[in-house]
């Protein structure tokens, strides 16, 4: 009886343990180690996948770049306006990010459009009004063909692409991409599963947490 | 006399009788409707105007607004077959799909307006622009 009550405490002193030791996001991506010198011996580090730099005109036609991401983690995502297939239901649910976030300053909401022929940035200006948000905490953004569906491929690794087969001409998938402070992936949600960005938005938690960044 | 009082008593159960048939045969027809409306609009319609026809902000209308939706209701099948500014056309609703995904939009999302048959949107075609 004495050692049960032993190996009770015991697992509670455990469990009280591990309650405690946050669980930081993965870093996600490509990584490669290199080899440096500090303090004469030799140190292996690690170098994570980043966010190639950027530039693109938002909704008021405004040039935003990487620059405008300092010191904040956003949320991303491939999209159009004329879609009507998985768009809407994810904006719907980015709704919830943009409402639970509106007063953060340390948080950003990046949708890049795919339709780069037609969503010019009058386009989504009035897709931005009609959806009430407002352009410094979410961008929506035009770009170069080559610019929008390289960083899908290369930086965000979603895939979006041109495709004649399609009844809208163009695919893409529904990811909400994480990124933190230093550029890189932190994490991918279906952003047409309401349960899934549910999750994203407890981890953004955890990484503002891991950032520093509190309010104000 | 007594004749007489059975003879009435057994008409009014047979009227009874067919009364209750035919509207549980329509209530039926109703509830059809509804379960199939239900699943055009899942396919259709929902991505943009939402489960519980919520829209989004003031891209895709609610359509929660039952008051517009009676005034408008002739011209609901003509919307759906043909599209309206944001809205795609859906050519391969056939009137009956139409019929049932009226009947489905009306009576849910805090509507009740009832049964809507195939030949009232056979109607309504008949006016579309």
């Amino acid at each position: 009886m004495k050692y049960l009550l032993l190996f009770a405490t015991a697992i509670c002193f455990l469990q009280a343990c591990s309650n405690k030791t946050e669980s930081k996001l993965p870093i996600l991506g490509e990584r490669a180690p290199v080899e440096k010198i500090v303090d004469g011996k030799t140190v292996v580090d690690t170098i994570y996948q980043t966010i190639a730099p950027f530039a693109y005109l938002n909704q008021d036609s405004v040039v935003i770049s990487d620059k405008d991401f300092e010191n904040k983690i956003y949320v991303t995502d491939f999209f159009f306006t004329a879609c009507n297939t998985i768009c809407p239901v994810m904006h719907r649910n980015m709704m919830e990010v943009y409402k639970q976030y509106k007063d953060n300053p340390h948080v950003k909401i990046l949708s890049h459009s795919i339709d780069v022929k037609y969503d010019v940035p009058s386009r989504l200006k009035a897709y931005a009004d009609k959806l009430g948000v407002e352009s410094d905490k979410w961008a929506f953004v035009h770009g170069s063909r080559d610019s929008i569906f390289n960083v899908a491929a290369k930086s965000y690794l979603v895939a979006a692409y041109e495709d004649a087969s399609d009844k809208q001409g163009l695919v893409h998938q529904g990811w909400f991409v994480l990124v933190d402070t230093k550029k890189r992936l932190r994490g991918a949600y279906d952003g047409t599963k309401p349960d899934q960005v549910k999750l994203m938005m407890a981890d953004m938690e955890k990484l503002l947490k891991e950032e520093n960044l509190n309010e104000k | 006399m007594r004749n007489r009082i059975i003879y009435i008593l057994m008409t009014i159960t047979a009227g009874a009788a067919l009364f209750q048939s035919c509207s549980s045969e329509q209530q039926l027809d109703y509830q059809r409707y509804f379960v199939n409306g239900k699943g055009i609009y899942e396919k259709n319609c929902q991505n943009c105007h939402g489960a519980n026809g919520e829209g989004l902000g003031k891209l895709y209308p609610p359509l929660t607004d039952t008051l517009s939706l009676t005034k408008n209701k002739p011209a609901l099948a003509c919307i759906i077959r043909n599209g309206r500014n944001e809205m795609p056309a859906n050519p391969a609703l056939a009137e009956i799909d139409i019929a049932q995904v009226i009947v489905y939009i009306t009576n849910s999302f805090g509507n009740k307006q009832g049964f809507y048959d195939q030949e009232r949107v056979k109607g309504d075609m008949e006016g579309c622009k």
